[in-house]
C-alpha cells in the first residue's frame, strides 16, 4: 500500500486492523486508537480519497491502496488548510480526536455534498470530540468551505 | 480478536465452495459490523472469505426500469447515485439518516440486511442470549428493554433489526437475489428476514451456502410522495427507536396506492397490507393516517421499558405520511430529505 506518497510492503497477521498496522508496524501514530468500534471516528484515514474508519478495516484488505493519514495531510513547514483553520478557530482542546477530525473534514471537502452549517454537522456526526470543540470544529470547517468556493469564482 | 484464517476467492464459484467446505467461515465485504462483533468476541470465525474482488459492485436500471444493485455496493454510492436519487429517493433518505460518512464509505448493500441486531445484550457476552447461544435464555426480555421490539417477538427474544436501508426496501417490496450450489434464488424482501420464534439464531432465510449477488427494486412509483422519518435518541449518528419509510401515489387528489414499514420495532421491518389497503380511494389526511397507523400497531405488546414506542409509532406514521403528501414540492437533496421533525 501506498501511505503519503511512500509506498509500503508489510508481513502482517490477517487479523491485523489497518489502524494497528498503520501506529504499531509504521509508526504513523497520529491516526489515533479511541473506541475501537467505528463509534468515535478518531482512527479516520482516507483510503483511496474516502473516510473510512481504520479500526474495523482489515489491514489485507487495504493491500494496494492510497492511503492519507493525518501526517500526509500537511506538517509544520506546510499546513493543509483545514489545519490552519484549526488553529485560527482554537477548534480542540485535548486534540486527541483532531487527527480524525482532520481526516474526515478531507473527505468532506472532497465528497462535496456539504455547504451550510447544518449540513457540516451532519457530515461529521462521525467524530465524537469529548471535549465538546465542536462549535469550533464546525466554523473552521465552514471556513475552508469558503474559502474554496471564493478561490473557485475568482 | 481471535485468530483466523482469510482467502480471497476471484469467483462466486469459489467463495461458494469455500462456505460448503468451511462451515465456520464468514463473508466478509465492509466488515464494519462483523469486525466490530469479532473483537467482541461475539462472533467468532475460523475463516474469512472476503468477497469484494468479486464482480458484484454495480448499480444498473434495466430497460424495464428495475434498479438492480450489486451486493457489493458501497452504501455511499448507493445514496447518491444519480438514477437513485431521482426515481428511488427513499433508499437515499433512508441511507443518509444510517451510521456515519465514514461507515457509509465501507458498509455494502449486502452487509446492511446481513448485519446483526444492536440489542446489547447480544453484545455482552456475559449475559444470556437465545440469538447468540441458542438455548441461554433472553437477558433482554427481564433486562433494559427500551430500545427492544413491540411487535412480532418471541419468548426466546426481542431484538429488533437495525437497519435503515431494509425499512426503504421493505416498503419498496425489492427481492434479493442469491445465488447457492444448486443456482440462483429470488427472495421476496418480506420473506428475507425472520421474525425470532423459536430460532432467533437466524435472522434470515438466507442459507448457510448462499450468497447475495444483487437486490432489486421494481420500476420507480413512489419518488413524487415518500417520507423517511428517523426517530432516535440523538440528532444523528445513532440507531432508530422509530423509523417510518412511506410512500404514496396519489391520483386527482386519491391515493391510488401506499406503502407504510415501520423500522426499530421489531425482528424485521413491519409492514401490514390491511394498513396499507385502509389508505387506498381516500384522500389523504390524519385521520385516515392515523386509522392506518393503528392497524399497523394492532398487534404491538410492549416490554416494561417501551411502550412509549406504540404511541410513537403511531405519531411517527401520521407524521411521515403527511410529510409525503407534500413531498413533490421538497427538495429531493437527500441531506435535507431527513429534516428534523419539526
Amino acid at each position: 500500500m501506498t501511505i503519503n506518497g511512500t509506498a509500503h510492503t508489510l508481513q502482517i497477521p490477517v487479523w491485523t486492523t489497518l489502524l494497528d498496522a498503520l501506529r504499531l508496524r509504521l509508526g504513523l501514530t497520529g491516526t489515533k486508537k479511541g473506541c475501537d468500534h467505528g463509534q468515535c471516528g478518531a482512527c479516520t484515514v482516507l483510503v483511496d480519497g474516502r473516510r473510512v474508519n481504520t479500526c474495523l478495516m482489515l489491514a489485507v484488505m487495504a493491500d494496494g491502496a492510497i492511503i492519507t493519514t493525518v501526517e500526509g495531510l500537511g506538517g509544520a513547514e506546510g499546513l493543509h488548510p483545514l489545519q490552519a483553520a484549526f488553529i485560527q478557530h482554537d477548534a480542540f482542546q485535548c486534540g486527541y480526536c483532531t487527527p480524525g477530525q482532520l481526516c474526515s473534514a478531507a473527505g468532506l471537502l472532497a465528497e462535496g455534498h456539504a455547504s451550510t452549517m447544518e449540513e457540516v454537522q451532519e457530515a461529521m456526526s462521525g467524530n465524537l470530540c469529548r471535549c465538546g470543540a465542536y462549535p469550533n470544529i464546525v466554523e473552521a470547517i465552514m471556513d475552508v468551505i469558503k474559502q474554496k468556493k471564493t478561490h473557485a469564482t475568482v | 480478536m481471535r485468530p483466523f484464517e482469510l482467502v480471497q476467492p476471484e469467483t462466486l464459484g469459489q467463495a461458494i465452495n469455500y462456505l460448503q467446505a468451511h462451515p465456520a467461515a464468514k463473508m466478509i465485504a465492509g466488515g464494519t459490523n462483523l469486525i466490530d462483533l469479532m473483537k467482541e468476541d461475539v462472533e467468532q470465525p475460523q475463516m474469512l472469505i472476503d468477497v469484494t474482488q468479486l464482480p458484484m459492485a454495480d448499480i444498473v436500471v434495466t430497460h424495464d426500469g428495475v434498479l438492480r444493485i450489486g451486493a457489493l455496493v458501497r452504501n455511499t454510492d448507493l445514496a447518491y447515485h444519480p438514477d437513485v436519487v431521482a426515481r428511488w429517493p427513499l433508499v437515499s433518505a433512508a441511507l443518509l439518516a444510517g451510521a456515519s460518512p465514514q461507515l457509509r464509505n465501507m458498509a455494502t448493500t449486502a452487509g446492511n440486511l446481513l448485519q446483526r441486531t444492536r440489542c446489547s445484550y447480544f453484545y455482552d457476552t456475559a449475559a444470556a442470549c437465545n440469538k447468540r447461544s441458542p438455548g441461554q435464555g433472553c437477558a433482554a426480555i427481564s433486562g433494559h428493554n427500551r430500545i427492544h421490539a413491540i411487535l412480532g417477538a418471541s419468548d426466546q427474544c426481542v431484538a429488533t433489526h437495525p437497519s435503515d436501508l431494509c425499512v426503504a426496501l421493505a416498503a419498496l417490496e425489492a427481492v434479493v437475489v442469491a445465488q447457492g450450489p444448486s443456482g440462483e434464488r429470488r427472495i421476496p424482501f418480506a420473506d428475507f428476514h425472520r421474525l425470532p420464534d423459536n430460532n432467533p439464531e437466524l435472522d434470515t432465510v438466507l442459507q448457510p451456502h448462499e450468497i447475495i449477488t444483487s437486490v432489486e427494486l421494481p420500476p420507480s412509483i413512489y419518488a413524487a410522495h415518500y417520507d423517511y422519518l428517523k426517530l432516535r435518541d440523538r440528532r444523528s449518528y445513532a440507531f432508530a427507536l422509530v423509523s417510518v419509510a412511506a410512500g404514496l401515489e396519489i391520483s386527482n387528489g386519491t391515493i391510488v396506492s401506499a406503502r407504510i414499514a415501520l423500522g426499530g420495532v421489531a425482528h424485521k421491518p413491519w409492514r401490514d397490507s390491511e394498513a396499507e389497503q385502509a389508505l387506498i380511494g381516500k384522500a389523504p389526511g390524519e385521520d385516515i393516517f392515523a386509522t392506518a397507523a393503528s392497524i399497523l400497531l394492532r398487534d404491538a405488546r410492549p416490554l416494561h421499558d417501551n411502550a412509549f414506542k406504540i404511541e410513537l409509532s403511531q405519531r411517527a406514521i401520521v407524521h411521515a405520511l403527511t410529510r409525503a403528501v407534500s413531498g413533490s414540492q421538497r427538495s429531493l437533496s437527500p441531506e435535507l430529505a431527513n429534516r428534523p421533525l419539526q
